[in-house]
């Protein structure tokens, strides 16, 4: 909606057609005390040059990803954002955060909606993706109630290697519908298959893992799969999209939902949101599926369209029963990953994977090289890997920061296990000479 | 009027049940097909699943509403129509046949008389049906 300004005279026409004095007249309803009786203790209007300056100037106080070297991971990474990303999704036919409420008036938004569908379902190797929800923990914590919808279990087998905050909003989620949480364990950095068989059971609605996990280590999702189906439940993967150039698809692995976050397809960090819960599923559960679907169909004419084919039917009516809640998505963030996607084409997903892949097993072995640092697991991993530090990984994180190195995530607070260790990501934008002055910093921090 | 097989068994959510060798079979009426028009999704429980009669055991879906479907009989289902996932536009065209929905093996054999007969069913129908 417009801001509609009026001016004095305005004003006087519409309280002379309702027939009052003055504004004050329309608020004599509000008590008194209510009511402030002084100006608002504003500082003086400042012109728009000192606005921007001053608005600037306490911008400048944040560190950004763009002012620093970024080794942030744990579910959101600093990859690169192409510039045809912000130039089209400026454009006023896409710049709001909603799905149209007349969704098949908008084709274009309906489109873009369809054709991020398309490729999550190909990169995710899964039969249908939904118009996406809140985030990759949203995404998770809906997985969760919709293993136990499909399932009528009422339990949930979380691997260790789950992303504790993702843990954290399932738990939240799962509450009210009365769902039980179990971790698998997973000792040495990845799940331990014997005692995830003893775990999941008759009761077990779904086996969820993560790969890579929050660790950073690669899961046998194949072998979790085989776990999960031979006690009747589901397999849940949570996976970053962004890997899948160059990691199988958990759909070939035997995922029957695929959930996560889409951050890394050329979301900006942005302090943490708004971000992109990627969700897949197969085609069988397509019904139990939350959030909303668009699909391709033909006009009177026989011309290509599209409509909004599913959304749960208990948004609108049978509330009592539903199963999901969610009934918006992240419009704007999923047609940034489609605008990501397209601009990448197949061949640029799998540089972004290699090059991050590439970027951090140099950096793991030039930081694993510091005398008193060390790899915490001896396990394969992508773009990120979990390191061991001598010294309290909050110092070292300050210290570094104050080089303009952002050298990780410290595990302490997430993890209390790990409290002696720092998660370090890396993506395609880290330079050989950043993670040669990262390893010198932290070299000298350590020491 | 809709048709009302006589050897048939009625509840005043409109479904139908069939007598089979101790086993009771389930589907909706003709009336209450005519009254939801076209059927787009049928929603069943699994072989194995326990339903208790008067109570949801599922959910049928046409292109005008959507309505919970009621257990006749309790007891445990041992047949399940898996062609409706494909064809539930089957509950229209064949409501007393291809359309059935389920086959129960009822635990409480004096729930049947509690049903409606074929003229009970045809006089409810004629009075509003609610």
């Amino acid at each position: 909606m417009r801001y509609l300004p009026n001016t004095a005279q305005n004003q006087r026409a519409m309280l002379e057609t309702i027939g009052v004095r003055g504004i004050e007249d329309l608020l004599v309803k509000i008590p008194a005390k209510a009511r402030l009786s002084r100006p608002l203790a504003l500082p003086p209007a400042l012109a728009e040059s000192e606005l921007v300056r001053h608005l600037r100037g306490l911008a400048a106080k944040n560190a950004d990803a763009e002012s620093t070297v970024c080794f942030l991971g744990g579910g959101a990474y600093d990859h690169y954002t192409p510039s045809p990303i912000n130039h089209l999704i400026l454009r006023g036919e896409f710049f709001t955060a909603y799905t149209p409420y007349q969704p098949e008036a908008s084709q274009g938004t309906l489109r873009t909606i369809y054709e991020y569908q398309t490729m999550i379902a190909e990169l995710t190797g899964m039969d249908v993706a939904n118009a996406s929800i809140y985030d990759g923990a949203s995404s998770l914590a809906e997985a969760a109630l919709m293993a136990h919808a499909v399932t009528s279990r009422p339990e949930i087998v979380l691997a260790g290697g789950v992303n504790s905050l993702y843990r954290r909003v399932v738990e939240t989620y799962v509450d009210g519908a009365g769902l039980r949480l179990r971790e698998a364990p997973t000792p040495e950095g990845v799940l331990d298959l014997d005692a995830a068989r003893r775990v999941v059971g008759g009761k077990t609605a779904a086996l969820v893992v993560q790969s890579p996990n929050f660790y950073g280590c690669l899961e046998d999702v194949a072998a979790a799969a085989e776990i999960a189906h031979a006690a009747g439940a589901l397999l849940v993967v949570v996976s970053d999209p962004v890997n899948l150039g160059v990691l199988e698809a958990p759909g070939r692995q035997g995922a029957d939902i695929v959930v996560g976050e889409g951050q890394g397809l050329g979301v900006p960090l942005s302090f943490g949101g708004p971000y992109l819960g990627v969700f897949a599923a197969k085609q069988e559960f397509v019904r139990r599926m939350p959030g909303r679907l668009v699909g391709a169909t033909v006009d009177l004419d026989g011309a290509r369209g599209f409509a909004l084919t599913l959304q749960t039917r208990e948004q609108h009516i049978r509330r009592a029963k539903a199963t999901s809640n969610i009934c918006t998505n992240v419009a704007l963030c999923a047609l940034m990953a489609t605008i990501y996607l397209a601009t990448l084409g197949k061949q640029g997903l799998v540089r972004v994977g290699e090059l991050s892949a590439a970027k951090a097993h140099y950096a793991a072995a030039r930081l694993g090289a510091v005398p008193g640092v060390s790899l915490r697991f001896a396990q394969p991993f992508f773009k990120e890997f979990t390191l061991k530090l001598p010294k309290s990984p909050e110092r070292v994180v300050a210290r570094l920061a104050k080089q303009g190195i952002l050298a990780g995530l410290p595990l302490k607070s997430l993890d209390r296990k790990h409290g002696d260790c720092l998660l370090v990501a890396v993506t395609e934008k880290r330079t050989k000479d950043e993670i040669d002055a990262f390893a010198d910093a932290l070299a000298k921090a350590v020491a | 009027m809709s048709n009302v097989p006589a050897d048939l068994r009625y509840t005043r959510e409109h479904e139908w049940a069939r007598q089979e060798g101790g086993r009771v079979r389930v589907g909706i009426t003709a009336y209450a097909q005519e009254q939801l028009g076209d059927v787009v999704f049928v929603e069943l429980p699994k072989v194995g699943a326990k339903v208790t009669a008067h109570q949801a055991f599922g959910v049928v879906e046409s292109v005008k509403a959507v309505s919970d479907l009621f257990a006749p009989v309790s007891g445990e289902v041992v047949e399940v129509n898996a062609e409706l996932g494909q064809k539930p536009e089957t509950v229209n065209a064949d409501p007393y046949g291809k359309g059935w929905m389920l086959v129960v093996a009822p635990s409480d054999a004096n729930q049947w008389n509690a049903l409606l007969t074929a003229a009970q069913y045809e006089e409810f129908v004629a009075q509003g049906g609610h």
